[in-house]
């Protein structure tokens, strides 16, 4: 990532809460980050960390209520997607903002032809008409891999394999020629062959296209394989966050570290056990006041319990939210 | 498509069949006695008489492929000697009523208009309010629009439609006098006039029936809604930036309406089995209030036939339900 390029996308300070009946869920805590043009960014945590919601919430698609946006900005070009309107947001989605989901097996209307799905944000935000998207859409399945593009338009969802959809998914979301995609978990429906195809496919679109990329995930393997800077969230909140071969190299925060090490070496002597990180992940009811992986953390000391640790950052890039040094 | 179709088709033949056999042995078993609304005075070996002038001395198989080769060859040849085809000697005999002695697809021809307009009319009402209801109920879940259609569709649900039509006549003919309690069938729809009085007098019934098959149809079109507004395509549609009633009209409905139509094309037989109780209250002589004066009087070749024709219309829709489920799903295939 070429350090001081003006990013596309400026996240600060974004809080998410749910209201539900038992009570409130603060999901994401005061998120803070940039996306660089060309950059991919990778997003890991484990479930429930709030990776999901967090880019949701910037382009409008969590349903409110339960969702509520209650503070931050987002700024995209130059305007703040948060105080935008649902029409002015919908203008961005899906053109200028892509979506890639988890499931490829559920994300596909069921009873529209694949066609006719991946026309729609040609013919809604370019104002194609029909012939023009439908080359449009050959020219997208193609470049996404497809064979036989022109006549598998016709087909409907079901008569392609998962990794197929997968490709239809990227496809739609790169319809618009957007400048950033957001990829949810793209790859972690797939079996492992699959998923290295569309990681292989995702690295290849970029190259061509030059868009900056989010991907969420919480395979730590397809993070060292592809992102630029990696973002590291747990509780709703972000941690670590760091280029990824200093990252990798040099992991500062204490679940980063756990992280790491609940994946098995290739390396050297295989250990025992895999270690896994005891404990439970934070329940969010409350506006975090202390650090929100205490309870579970090795090297927590008192600090840790009376304040939320703030976001440092070094020279390199490389920001981390914890009192603990390492070197200590 | 076609392959399963005509294999159906063939199918309901032997079905059927065995349908039309199995209500001529109930009718058969049942003690009913087409001499018993006959008055006391006539004695027992007159009776006896009239029964045997009947056919009802035969034995009950020889009775049945009697009325099958009335109602399976002597009908449809009739049917298509009013065509001008005459096939055959033109003297056969058809299905003739006890009661009546005309022949019962006759009376099933003067009863089948009062029933479609009335009960049809209702149906299709039904259906039309329902729809936009249940939309609407589901996409603004429990807001005051829910809430209120939930109450209505339980009111139309639990009340049956004989207390909801006495309550109507009571306010409407005979407090307010808007509408006139009786369907008067004699009336020609020619003018203006005739065709208001036609409207008047079809009102309440149409109302009272459409209430009923609403609260059904509108609850089932409400959970289909709600079971798609959670999809992952839903999310899709959102995220390509499509407007909320795109996704909403287009996206959701269509996936919703695919059980919703099946349980209205489930739904149409019973149109033609008339709303009896309705009818009743309404005084509305269609095929309902035939089918329960043949009962009533021990008519059995109306009841079997009227029956029989109501058993083809429930398999001849639900092959219909299931076509258009193949034509509406794109996943589902019979071939």
């Amino acid at each position: 990532m070429p350090e001081g390029a003006a990013p596309i996308l400026d996240v600060s300070d974004l809080k998410t809460v749910f209201t539900t009946r038992s009570g409130e869920i603060h999901a994401v805590n005061a998120v803070s980050f940039d996306l660089a043009p060309g950059e991919l960014l990778g997003v890991v945590g484990e479930s429930g960390s709030g990776k999901s919601v967090t880019m949701m919430s910037l382009i409008g698609l969590l349903p409110s209520p339960p969702a509520e946006i209650r503070g931050g900005r987002a700024m995209f070009d130059g305007r703040d997607m948060l105080a935008m309107t649902q029409d002015e947001l919908r203008e961005i989605r899906g053109s200028r903002i892509g979506f890639v989901f988890q499931d490829p097996m559920t994300s596909l209307n069921p009873v529209f032809t694949v066609g006719f799905q991946l026309m729609e944000p040609l013919r809604v935000h370019m104002n194609m008409n029909k012939a023009q998207a439908r080359a449009r859409a050959v020219e997208l399945l193609e470049l996404v891999g497809i064979p036989d593009a022109a006549a598998r338009l016709n087909n409907y969802p079901h008569q392609f394999s998962g990794g197929m959809r997968q490709r239809v998914m990227i496809a739609i979301a790169l319809a618009c020629d957007p400048q950033i995609l957001i990829a949810d978990e793209p790859t972690t429906a797939l079996d492992v062959t699959i998923q290295a195809q569309i990681l292989e496919l995702v690295r290849e679109l970029r190259q061509k296209l030059g868009m900056a990329i989010i991907w969420i995930t919480h395979d730590l393997g397809v993070i060292a394989g592809i992102a630029d800077r990696v973002m590291v969230m747990y509780g709703g909140q972000v941690v670590e966050q760091a280029p990824v071969k200093e990252l990798f190299r040099n992991p500062l925060h204490p679940y980063t570290r756990a992280l790491l090490e609940t994946l098995p070496g290739f390396v050297g002597d295989r250990a025992q056990r895999l270690r896994t990180i005891e404990g439970q992940p934070p329940s969010l009811r409350a506006q975090p006041t202390s650090c929100p992986f205490r309870a579970r953390c090795r090297h927590a000391f008192e600090r840790c319990a009376r304040e939320n640790p703030p976001m440092r950052r070094d020279a390199g890039g490389h920001h981390v939210a914890c009192f603990w040094e390492p070197d200590s | 498509m076609l392959n399963f179709t005509i294999r159906r088709l063939l199918f309901t033949i032997p079905t059927l069949l065995f349908i039309s056999f199995v209500i001529f042995f109930i009718l058969d078993a049942a003690p009913s006695d087409p001499t018993g609304n006959l008055p006391l005075t006539i004695p027992p070996d007159v009776r006896e008489k009239i029964r045997e002038s009947l056919g009802l001395d035969q034995p009950m198989i020889i009775r049945y492929l009697l009325w099958c080769k009335q109602f399976f060859v002597n009908e449809p040849l009739n049917l298509l000697a009013q065509w001008g085809i005459n096939i055959g000697d033109p003297d056969r005999l058809r299905v003739i009523s006890f009661q009546t002695r005309s022949p019962v697809v006759d009376l099933i021809a003067q009863r089948m208009p009062q029933t479609l307009w009335v009960v049809g009319m209702s149906y299709v009402v039904g259906v039309l309010i329902a729809l936009p209801i249940g939309i609407i109920s589901a996409v603004k879940q429990y807001s005051w629009f829910d809430q209120m259609g939930t109450f209505i569709s339980m009111i139309g649900f639990s009340v049956p439609t004989f207390f909801t039509g006495v309550l109507m006549i009571v306010i409407f003919s005979v407090w307010l006098g808007w509408f006139p309690s009786i369907y008067d069938t004699t009336l020609v729809v020619d003018s203006w006039r005739t065709l208001g009085l036609q409207i008047r007098q079809m009102a309440m019934p149409v109302f009272v029936l459409a209430l009923f098959n609403a609260a059904q149809i509108s609850r089932f079109m409400r959970a289909s809604m709600l079971d798609n507004l959670n999809q992952d395509y839903v999310r899709t549609a959102r995220a390509k930036g499509l407007r909320e009633r795109t996704v909403l009209l287009v996206h959701v409905l269509r996936n919703s309406l695919i059980p919703v139509i099946t349980v209205i094309a489930l739904g149409v037989p019973q149109v033609f089995g008339g709303a009896i109780i309705t009818e009743q209250v309404f005084k509305v002589n269609g095929l309902g209030q035939l089918l329960i004066i043949a009962i009533q009087g021990g008519d059995i070749p109306t009841v079997q036939t009227l029956t029989f024709i109501f058993a083809v219309l429930i398999v001849l829709f639900n092959l219909i339900a299931d076509i258009l489920y193949g034509i509406l799903d794109p996943r589902i295939r019979y071939d």
